[in-house]
């Protein structure tokens, strides 16, 4: 059953090192906070699991704690590359890193496979694409109906899945809206999943019955941190940071700037401080 | 800025946009295509549906998106979905009638490389990858790119597959089982560019005011082909260019966290 515990302890709980772990949302909702929690608690050898790797999992890639990363677009939407991550596929620094690559469709097939209890996923994709060659988890199966080749990856089932959400009510229960992206799938793909929200309000009553809800008993644990998304957004709260996905290119594009910045603002602060950071977004949204 | 009072940049944006369609539905990219499909919403198709890969129906932003999940798609979209949704509903559907893609190398046959420079293992350079693409380019009915033109980007051979065009050309994506019809269209900052009918090689159709033959194969890797009845491009028109600008300059004051804020 849920419990609501402090971040620290929820990841403490619920991450290890060697996991596969899955740290998701698709631009909107990233659980910032909950990343910085796991590189100030150090865990190594970890397989990170998300479509789009992103600022997290530069800085994760960059402290070294990643053995392997699946993933399928490696950007900084609208920016550019990720430095930390190519530094580390490039050179080898600070460690090499297994990459396991798919399409934005294998990885959301492969979610929804996952969340569904199915061995693999099923769809019409990678048709002519060199990924193919490239990765040898992705496989064709033909269609016993029609005859049709298609795609095939294996599901994703990740030990641990963390998200960031708007609300939880007092009994757990969690509610998702806006870009929803892939969260209910990386939730109900896992066999753990953490959330980190904005605030807990007593009950969904005065809700749309429509609304995407994660019921208590799919979460393992539930942290309150209001604006732990930030430089990403919570739909009805704050706005998204562009210009610190801007600022991020410059930081990460130096090896000894990213340590002093991962110093300055991961290590040597706490789960605490995320509300500050989105005080002056919060008007613009 | 040239003499002719605007940039090949921009005149590549405008021609992009013209080639959209008020009755379209569009899978936009992020760059170049996200702002040709919103100059043409506010211009000359307001009712074309644009479609960002997180999930976003329907939207009509205010400022161009940084990236593909700015909260503005959501905020102003008919409707926003799942992504798994969006990619097994929408784009493997078949509800999408151009998706509208950029690249880093591209190749006469329209296939595009945006995943590696390099060996694949032992990349060069290593790009973000595909996203959403591979399957953009086999499930839209239509695939228009754009990119600015270098002899670095237009290459007679890719380094990677991210997503398939026409291959090796001619009927190569029907040979694989591919029904949609690939890229139709290729717009640059110096010209418009269509497949030839048989082999499916990019052939120009039209030059941009005051590029000549020349430019255009400088700063192509490939032998240009061009057509026998050679258009030139219409000049942006004020409309045009205006809407586009003031898109721009709403944009980058957004992005540095400068803009407008909206009312509280």
């Amino acid at each position: 059953m849920v419990k609501f515990l402090p971040l620290k302890k929820a990841v403490a709980e619920n991450l290890n090192n060697g996991d596969s772990v899955a740290f998701e949302g698709f631009t909107h909702l990233i659980p910032t906070a909950a990343a910085h929690e796991a590189i100030r608690q150090g865990f190594r050898d970890l397989t990170l699991i998300r479509m789009t790797p992103d600022l997290i999992y530069d800085q994760m890639i960059g402290m070294g704690m990643a053995k392997k990363i699946i993933f399928s677009y490696i950007g900084n939407p609208g920016v550019g590359l990720l430095r930390r991550a190519r530094d580390s596929i490039e050179n080898g620094f600070p460690r090499s890193i297994e990459i396991e690559e798919h399409s934005h469709a294998g990885m959301a097939n492969a979610y929804e496979a996952g969340a569904a209890g199915l061995p693999c996923a099923v769809f019409r994709g990678y048709r002519g694409a060199g990924l193919a060659n490239v990765n040898p988890n992705i496989k064709s199966v033909t269609c016993p109906f029609t005859g049709e080749v298609l795609a095939a990856v294996p599901s994703i089932r990740p030990d641990v899945t963390f998200i960031h959400a708007q609300k939880a009510d007092r009994k757990g229960n969690v509610l998702v809206e806006g870009i929803i992206g892939i969260q209910k799938e990386a939730v109900l793909a896992a066999r753990r999943a953490v959330v980190t929200v904005e605030e807990v309000v007593d009950n969904f009553d005065d809700l749309h019955p429509n609304l995407t809800v994660l019921p208590r008993w799919t979460i393992a644990a539930i942290s309150v941190v209001p604006g732990g998304s930030h430089p990403s957004y919570a739909h009805g709260y704050y706005a998204r940071d562009n210009a610190a996905y801007l600022e991020w290119d410059e930081i990460a594009a130096d090896r000894g700037k990213f340590q002093a910045w991962m110093q300055a603002n991961v290590i040597g602060k706490s789960a605490g401080d995320f509300a500050a950071r989105v005080e002056h977004l919060r008007k613009a949204a | 800025m040239s003499e002719r009072g605007f940039t090949p940049n921009e005149m590549m944006t405008i021609a992009a946009s013209r080639a959209l369609k008020n009755d379209d539905v569009c899978f936009v990219g992020i760059g170049a295509p996200s702002a040709a499909c919103n100059v043409a919403r506010l211009t000359h198709a307001p009712d074309i549906t644009l479609i960002y890969e997180s999930g976003t129906i329907g939207t009509a932003p205010d400022v161009l998106p940084l990236s593909i999940g700015d909260g503005e798609l959501s905020e102003t979209a008919v409707t926003t979905v799942a992504v798994p949704e969006m990619f097994r509903y929408w784009l493997q559907g078949g509800r999408i009638s151009i998706g509208f893609l950029g690249a880093a190398q591209l190749d006469k046959f329209g296939n595009i490389n945006t995943t590696v420079i390099g060996d694949y293992f032992h990349p060069k350079t290593r790009l973000p990858g595909g996203g959403g693409a591979p399957e953009i380019a086999t499930s839209s009915k239509e695939i228009y790119i754009t990119m600015a033109q270098t002899r670095r980007g237009m290459v007679e051979k890719i380094d990677f597959f991210t997503s398939f065009g026409h291959g090796e050309g001619g009927d190569h994506r029907k040979r694989l089982g591919i029904e949609t019809a690939g890229p139709t269209l290729l717009i640059t900052d110096l010209a418009i560019w269509k497949p030839d009918p048989v082999t499916k090689e990019f052939t120009v159709v039209s030059l941009h005011p005051g590029v000549t033959r020349q430019q255009v194969q400088e700063t192509c890797g490939w032998v240009v082909r061009f057509a026998e009845a050679l258009d030139e491009t219409p000049a942006p028109s004020d409309l045009e260019l205006n809407t586009l600008r003031d898109l721009q300059a709403r944009t980058k004051a957004a992005h540095e966290g400068t803009g407008k804020a909206k009312a509280a």
